[in-house]
């Protein structure tokens, strides 16, 4: 290794790590990535799970190993931390402006969906021609953290990508 | 000792959300409808998903075992100390849901109060996975209501439901001497003090949906110390088939 490579760096290079479901969003967009400590040659990466039961955190985290060693590490290692837990608020802007394009509604804020949880109305925009004349047709989704709804104009269903 | 109390508090967690995440899986290809075939397929995982937590710790705690594998998939019926109400067989979908619902409404309560614990793994689980618990109480409750509130029918149906389940609520509020170390330590809530909030929740709920509130004077005990239904049994000689057939077998 000719220089030392800083957690800034190290950070833009898991940003070649793709979330196996979502492949347009990488871990970083994600708000998966919680730490990085880099230590003469060794590097830790903290990760923290979307859902308990996700399969894709067990692939995220081979493949962020696979980038790393690639970089001539001394060691690499990878911890999963649960505290604070993961929250859609983390996903950055542009995560949100990618999901919407690749056709999945992006979360609202997590206020909307714990008054949603209390019976309360809640609005999610269509992906594909933005109108706000939506609803539910199942809360769960093709992966864990997909609802599904349809839109009530353009009648195409779409996968909502759940706060919690 | 506390050690040991902590390993037995973390296995009665951890197998209920194995058993009942294993159980509600049956559903796989089976649901009623698509969107609910793919919503008891979810809810499933989670709690898969929470089971890995809390046998990960138990097993760190011990000490001497391995993994949560080991303790999933290589325990036999009597080290299993999930309540009974989580092997109950699926019945049909008013059962299932019933199950759901009230399993639910507790573990919101009971994740609710461990969010506070002073032990800072258990802390951690109870943050993971109460944001699912509460996507599982809505999604049951919603069903509850819908049957309940439908048509002869399903209204029938959910209230036979909640009737055949009722004499196995009263496990979930048991408390023994691993809950009552653990409480004085700070770590957990007893059982008994969740029922307040969780009765409320229920009748609430089956005051909206048109349904009675059912009695039972006798209730069911003993899943927590690993005496089990002869249900048990059956979902683990499914689920660790392939250890038991291929010792250390990987995927």
């Amino acid at each position: 290794m000719k220089q030392e490579l800083t957690a800034d760096d190290i950070l833009q290079i898991l940003r070649e790590v793709e979330d196996p479901e979502i492949p347009v969003l990488n871990v970083v967009d994600m708000g998966i990535v919680r730490g990085i400590r880099v230590q003469d040659r060794n590097v830790e990466v903290d990760i923290t799970p979307t859902y308990t039961g996700c399969p894709a955190m067990k692939a995220i985290e081979e493949d962020i190993l696979e980038v790393l060693n690639e970089q001539n590490f001394d060691s690499v290692k990878v911890n999963t931390v649960l505290l604070p837990a993961w929250t859609t608020d983390w996903l950055t802007p542009d995560a949100r402006l990618k999901l919407q394009e690749y056709g999945i509604a992006p979360p609202e804020h997590t206020t909307a969906d714990k008054s949603a949880l209390l019976g309360g109305p809640k609005f999610v925009t269509c992906p594909r021609c933005k109108s706000h004349n939506t609803t539910m047709i199942s809360q769960f989704g093709s992966t864990a953290c997909k609802a599904l709804w349809k839109c009530k104009d353009c009648l195409e269903p779409f996968d909502y990508f759940k706060c919690i | 000792m506390q050690k040991d109390s902590l390993f037995n508090y973390l296995l009665r967690q951890g197998d209920n959300s194995l058993i009942l995440g294993q159980r509600i899986a049956e559903w796989c290809g089976h649901g009623p409808v698509l969107e609910e075939d793919i919503a008891l397929t979810n809810t499933a995982l989670d709690y898969i998903g929470q089971a890995t937590l809390w046998l990960e710790y138990a097993a760190k705690v011990e000490g001497s075992v391995k993994d949560a594998d080991h303790l999933a998939f290589l325990r036999d019926v009597f080290d299993f100390k999930n309540c009974i109400i989580t092997e109950t067989p699926n019945g049909d979908y008013a059962y299932t849901i019933a199950r759901q619902f009230i399993y639910s409404a507790y573990q919101v309560e009971l994740l609710n109060v461990l969010l506070n614990s002073s032990d800072e793994q258990i802390k951690g689980i109870a943050a993971k996975s109460i944001k699912e618990a509460r996507y599982h109480l809505k999604h049951s409750r919603d069903w509850v209501l819908r049957m309940g509130d439908g048509t002869e029918e399903s209204h029938n149906r959910i209230q036979k439901a909640l009737h055949d389940i009722w004499a196995y609520t009263g496990e979930l509020f048991e408390d023994d001497d691993v809950e009552i170390e653990l409480h004085a330590a700070g770590i957990i809530p007893l059982n008994q003090s969740l029922y307040a909030n969780w009765i409320e929740v229920v009748k609430d709920t089956l005051e909206e949906a048109t349904l009675e509130l059912p009695a039972s004077e006798y209730m069911q005990s003993g899943g927590r110390t690993g005496k089990h239904s002869e249900h048990l049994g059956h979902i683990l000689s499914e689920m660790q088939f392939l250890q038991r057939a291929y010792p250390g077998s990987k995927w």
